[in-house]
């Protein structure tokens, strides 16, 4: 049980301090969740709070590899075919 | 001195929409403020149009984290409400950004004022924030400290920014009204939830007003700033300026919204638009009596270093500070010296424009035939006289002259003239750009103007002059607006309601 944190993070410092496990690093070229100490926040947090506050669609996945905030989610901007 | 200043001759001032010292001419933005405030505020190069003529600022970005979205910033730059969107700052471990301070004030003692502002928000980052603070309070106690924040998590951290002596805080408030809000920001991160729509507008503008109201009980300076986003909260701004002044913020800065579609930003990509110099210009002088505005921002990048408008922000990238060995109890004995002379000079100018006002307070005011007033443009680099080459400015100060004396308008960007040549051919050449951005002046006051720009601007309506090379802005402006009147220019029709209603 883990989230993932994928190159599209900005290193923007939102979601370390919030992590209630420690499982968030800053590591180059952008930050990093360490699998074996992400609880999804599971009996700290009803949401993960990673992904709770990430400003950025896209960067964070769940399990499965899909977006926690799909593209269009957080800003509206609509989608471009490109 | 034909012309009275508008703000000094108060009392001769009709009434209007100018509520008494409050009209936007360059010195009255001190002197109408109690003394205590004035006191902390006159050599402050964002407060003060006649300070940031001499004194510098400069910005660190050491808090990059948000905990709200605006529409008009993209997250993968700096935070848009203090600095310009698309830029991205070098981002500073508290340490490195208290070392480049130290760095920057021995370099350039007129650096009087240290902002932590964007990317991001400060009080989203605490810990970060107020380690710096702490560290520059002990290492450099006469760097005055400011702030400018979201808001958000403002009421939380009242507290802890009046233990460090903090005396300045921005909040940025585009909105009182959560319908107005929610098109504005889409979510916020309240209570480890993200929370949309107009239920997070609600929060956020309950905790500014909150915040607002904890740092003016507490003594701390308020300064509000507003993005004007036409369409969305041009008519709502009259009123956020109306509330925040009841509640005690000194000052109101309205700002234009900047949303250039390559900046990535919701508003940029959605087309919408930013307001024009005018539709700017008319919300200022609206707002105006119910508040000091401030038309001297120039929305400077968070990391910006220098005078205001004035970037030397390349001599202070961190590799260049990790060299410098800098002795900072020498240089801010040297930095004591510089300031006391700045001081005595703002203070023999302040006592020369009393010394006028007497003058004409003596002589009395003949009742003078009322002529239209006359917006002009100045090429300045500072220390308030006309120092710059047409061909260099990349920006121009806009002064309003009238039959009443002459008041300071704003600034107006544009690319420099003498840069434009590589870009000709390619969409807008740099004359063309000045010349629009200058629309709507009579005059345009320079140390020098070349001969190639001369038929263009005369064609535009805009005489160049650049027979006051080093006089003070406001001499100049006052002489010109006379020589016109002289000249019969100015016997058109005037808009009379405009100035006396
Ligand atoms: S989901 Fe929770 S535990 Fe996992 S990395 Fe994010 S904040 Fe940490
Ligand atoms: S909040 Fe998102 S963008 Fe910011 S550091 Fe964490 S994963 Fe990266
Ligand atoms: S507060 Fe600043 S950093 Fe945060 S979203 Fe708004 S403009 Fe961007």
């Amino acid at each position: 049980m883990s989230l993932e944190i994928i190159e599209s993070c900005t290193n923007c410092w939102a979601c370390e301090p919030l992590c209630p496990s420690k499982a968030i690093y800053e590591a180059k070229p952008h930050f990093l969740i360490d699998p074996d100490k992400c609880t999804e926040c599971a009996g700290d947090f009803e949401d993960p709070q990673c992904a709770a506050i990430c400003p950025i669609e896209g960067a964070i996945l769940n399990e499965d590899g899909v977006p926690m905030n799909p593209i269009g989610s957080l800003t509206g901007i609509p989608v471009r075919a490109d | 001195m034909q012309l009275p200043v508008i703000n000094n001759a108060a009392s001769e001032a009709p009434k209007g929409g100018c509520s008494a010292g409050s009209c936007g001419s360059t010195d009255d933005q001190m002197n109408h403020l109690p003394e205590h405030i004035r006191e902390k505020v006159f050599n402050h190069p964002c407060y003060s149009e006649e300070a940031h003529h001499y004194f510098a600022r400069m910005h660190v970005a050491v808090a990059p984290a948000c905990n709200i979205q605006c529409n008009y910033c993209n997250r993968k730059y700096d935070c848009a409400n203090e600095s310009r969107p698309g830029v991205v700052s070098e981002l500073h471990h508290p340490v490195q950004a208290v070392k480049k301070v130290l760095a920057v004030a021995a370099t350039i003692p007129q650096m009087t004022v240290l902002g932590i502002a964007g990317p991001g928000d400060p009080l989203a980052n605490p810990e970060r924030t107020f380690e710096t603070f702490r560290m520059l309070s002990e290492q450099a106690p006469d760097i005055k400290l400011c702030v400018s924040t979201n808001g958000l998590s403002l009421p939380d951290n009242v507290e802890e920014l009046a233990k460090y002596n903090i005396d300045h805080v921005t909040i940025t408030i585009n909105c009182v009204d959560p319908d107005v809000g929610a098109q504005i920001y889409p979510w916020i991160f309240w209570k480890n939830k993200r929370i949309k729509g107009r239920e997070a507008a609600e929060i956020l503008i309950a905790q500014q007003q909150k915040g607002l109201e904890m740092l003016v009980a507490k003594g701390i300076l308020v300064k509000v700033n507003s993005v004007l986003i036409p369409g969305v909260n041009d008519k709502h701004l009259e009123e956020v300026s109306k509330i925040v002044k009841a509640k005690g913020a000194f000052l109101h800065n309205v700002m234009p919204l900047i949303s250039e579609a390559e900046h990535g930003t919701y508003y940029g990509l959605t087309g919408q638009r930013g307001p024009t110099n005018e539709e700017l210009q008319a919300l200022q002088d609206a707002c105006e009596g119910d508040m000091n505005m401030m038309r001297h921002c120039r929305q400077c990048r968070a990391d910006a270093v220098g005078l205001l408008g004035e970037d030397r922000g390349s001599e202070f990238t961190m590799d260049k500070v990790e060299q410098m060995e800098i002795n900072y109890p020498e240089a801010m004995k040297m930095r004591a010296e510089v300031h006391a002379a700045i001081n005595e000079e703002l203070e023999s100018k302040r006592l020369a424009k009393e010394t006028k006002v007497q003058l004409v307070s003596i002589q009395g005011l003949k009742p003078k035939e009322v002529t239209r007033p006359v917006l002009m443009a100045v090429a300045t680099k500072g220390n308030g006289v006309i120092n710059e080459h047409f061909g260099h400015a990349s920006e121009f100060l806009i002064y309003e002259a009238s039959s009443e004396g002459m008041r300071f308008i704003g600034h107006r960007k544009t690319k420099p003239y003498c840069e434009g040549g590589d870009t000709c051919g390619d969409g807008e050449s740099a004359l063309d750009t000045t010349l629009r951005v200058l629309a709507g002046c009579e005059v345009v006051l320079c140390s020098k103007v070349g001969y190639e720009p001369w038929g263009p601007l005369e064609a535009a309506g805009i005489q160049p002059n650049g027979e006051h090379a080093m006089e003070p802005i406001e001499d100049a402006v006052l002489k010109v607006y006379e020589e016109m009147r002289a000249a019969g220019k100015l016997d058109k029709p005037v808009n009379l309601q405009l100035k006396v209603a």
